[in-house]
């Protein structure tokens, strides 16, 4: 699945590429040799349960730990080496937000935009009241960070990621505390950042999340990636079913073989039958097939176009349950 | 720091170019550390010091001999100036050290503590940016520690005892105002005193993620250093001590003015800058950052 094309030249299309990345604490490999291709332009999704390594990546990415080998490079240039120049171009929200209690909102704001060089001083108290007010924390500027929720903690991280124009935002875990409500704000704020440009890397473990908000995704398993690439490309593994339901089952399934599909009963319940048949490589429009069903006497109570659910192969791939992969 | 042609595009906030951050980053965490009510907590703790010692004094009715109690102290009495003299004495062995443990072992532990350091570093603040910000952060409140203790003496001094012509160790006198100068000195040579155990501080505190550990640790060590400072077994390594001259302002209140002590003590701190100012920046630089 890592089929982004290969060659130098490509490089340049790339925000971040990994080669052979890999991480170890001890005896322990964290990372285990991965290859991250992430275009410019993308939303591009950093999937895995807890524990896969997901955010040592990303603490590899950010310069904030030394890769035990492989080699990063971010935005075209070779990490950690050209870490002065690349980071004032990135935005990031690394596991979690964390602020100094003692301070307000934009105080916090303040003091970490001082940190980077290339921040001007002039516009410091515009920008940090903009980045305030894209998150919609201005109401809460001037309270104490130990009054704020976890909730308004994320979304001040958020906005610490925001105080520059940024060609990479890297965003760990983003919605983690936030209501639907807010989740909602992050995902529309991703879209609106990847509108203009900005290429944003989001890692997370909500499967739903990824997929309604990126482009490109990657999944980690255990320290490795296991798969990588577009969207549909992932999805693309999974197939495309037709959903019916309908209390004329042995008649759908005569219609659906007709028009060569591979049909099967996925319930036993006469009266009230469901039927699934992969579309595969069929070209079928639904409305032929309703079009078909009904022309053949066969009553129908629902009918859908299930496609492949990312959700299916992200457990295929990572497992099913509770394990925190160790 | 070569310019790089892949800057990102420009916004209105004119060329992308630096904006002399260092400056920016030292006022912000100069305006952090003297925002936490813990500094002003301790400054209080110094300053009241030299006002509990000369209350003490003013109530008591029993006088004291010549020598007696701490060094200055039976010459309060006659001189309000020698409070801050006398407080400094008493101060310099734990509650001074006590503060700048505090401060200097929180600087990055401290930050780490809380998380921030990550995102200081993703700024990017730069490694050594951020060590030297911090470390001259820690010496600032030497400094103001030490001018507190001064001032608040003076003033409670003038405030509950004579003031006149001051009489030196040397039997000399001066006058007021060159006694007040004299303080300051003292004040510059004890804040001297304390930047080697502030550098100290902040080497420790990039070997843990626990604020309180690396202050408690940084206290410790300075208590080591006077405790193998008084063993008379151990004399070849008593000029080696950080803590070696750090009563030895005595020197700054003779006429004339010797300031070959101060020059001494200015030598040995400026060893323990080097030599720990090297850990701190060996140890932080590749030090993985997982707060």
């Amino acid at each position: 699945m890592t089929g982004a094309g290969t060659g130098a030249h490509q490089a340049q299309g790339l925000a971040i590429e990994t080669r052979a990345l890999t991480k170890k604490f001890g005896s322990q490999t964290a990372v285990n040799g991965i290859h991250l291709r992430v275009p410019r332009g993308a939303v591009f999704g950093f999937l895995g349960p807890n524990g896969s390594g997901k955010t040592t990546s990303i603490r590899m990415l950010l310069g904030l730990t030394q890769a035990s080998s492989g080699s990063i490079s971010v935005l075209g240039q070779s990490m950690p080496t050209r870490l002065s120049e690349v980071l004032p171009r990135v935005g990031a929200l690394v596991e979690g937000p964390a602020f100094y209690p003692f301070l307000s909102g934009a105080a916090n704001l303040r003091r970490l935009d001082t940190a980077d060089p290339f921040a001007p001083r002039r516009t410091r108290r515009a920008r940090v009241q903009g980045a305030l007010e894209r998150v919609g924390l201005s109401h809460a500027a001037e309270k104490k960070v130990h009054a704020y929720s976890l909730g308004m903690k994320q979304r001040l991280g958020i906005a610490n990621a925001l105080l520059l124009p940024r060609e990479l935002l890297v965003l760990d875990e983003p919605t983690n505390g936030l209501d639907p409500q807010g989740t909602r704000e992050v995902r529309s704020l991703v879209r609106s950042l990847a509108a203009e440009g900005t290429t944003v890397f989001v890692s997370s473990h909500l499967l739903a999340e990824v997929e309604q908000m990126c482009t490109h995704a990657a999944v980690m398993s255990v320290g490795s990636l296991v798969a990588q690439g577009t969207l549909a490309a992932l999805r693309q593994v999974g197939e495309t079913r037709v959903h019916l339901r309908t209390p004329d089952a042995a008649g759908a399934l005569r219609v659906l073989t007709r028009l060569g599909l591979e049909p099967a009963r996925a319930t036993n319940d006469a009266a009230d039958a469901v039927v699934v048949a992969p579309l595969g490589d069929t070209n079928w429009q639904p409305e032929a097939i309703v079009t078909a069903l009904v022309a053949g006497g066969v009553r129908i109570r629902g009918f859908a176009i299930e496609e492949p659910s990312l959700e299916e192969r992200f457990v295929a791939l990572t497992g099913e349950g509770f394990d925190v992969a160790q | 720091m070569s310019p790089s042609e892949t800057r990102p595009p420009e916004t209105e906030g004119g060329p992308h170019v630096r904006h002399g951050g260092s400056w920016d980053l030292l006022g912000s965490e100069i305006s952090v550390l003297f925002r936490r009510r813990r500094t002003w907590a301790m400054l209080v703790a110094v300053a009241l010091i030299p006002i509990l010692l000369a209350v003490a004094v003013r109530l008591s009715s029993s006088t004291l001999d010549p020598g007696e109690g701490p060094p200055f102290l039976d010459r309060v009495t006659q001189n309000g100036l020698f409070v801050g003299f006398t407080a400094m004495v008493v101060a310099i062995p734990l509650f001074l050290p006590l503060t700048i443990g505090v401060v200097a072992g929180d600087t990055i532990a401290g930050e780490a503590g809380l998380g921030t350091l990550r995102y200081l570093l993703v700024a990017p603040a730069g490694r050594v940016r951020l060590l030297l910000v911090k470390y001259a952060g820690a010496a600032l409140f030497c400094l103001v520690a030490t001018l507190t203790l001064t001032v608040s003496g003076a003033l409670v001094g003038a405030a509950l005892f004579p003031v006149g012509p001051v009489t030196l160790l040397s039997g000399d006198t001066i006058s007021v105002t060159e006694s007040l100068l004299r303080s300051l000195l003292v004040a510059a040579y004890v804040t001297v005193s304390l930047l080697g155990l502030a550098m100290i501080g902040l080497f420790i505190s990039t070997l843990t993620d626990v604020p309180v550990g690396a202050m408690a640790a940084t206290i410790v060590v300075s208590v080591i250093a006077q405790i193998l400072d008084v063993i008379p077994q151990l004399d070849w390594l008593h000029p080696w001590l950080f803590s070696h001259y750090w009563l030895g302002f005595a020197d700054l209140l003779r006429q004339p003015l010797d300031l070959g002590s101060f020059a001494h003590n200015a030598i040995l701190q400026a060893g323990y800058l080097a030599v720990f100012g090297a850990l701190a920046y060996s140890r932080f630089v590749t030090k993985d950052i997982l707060s």
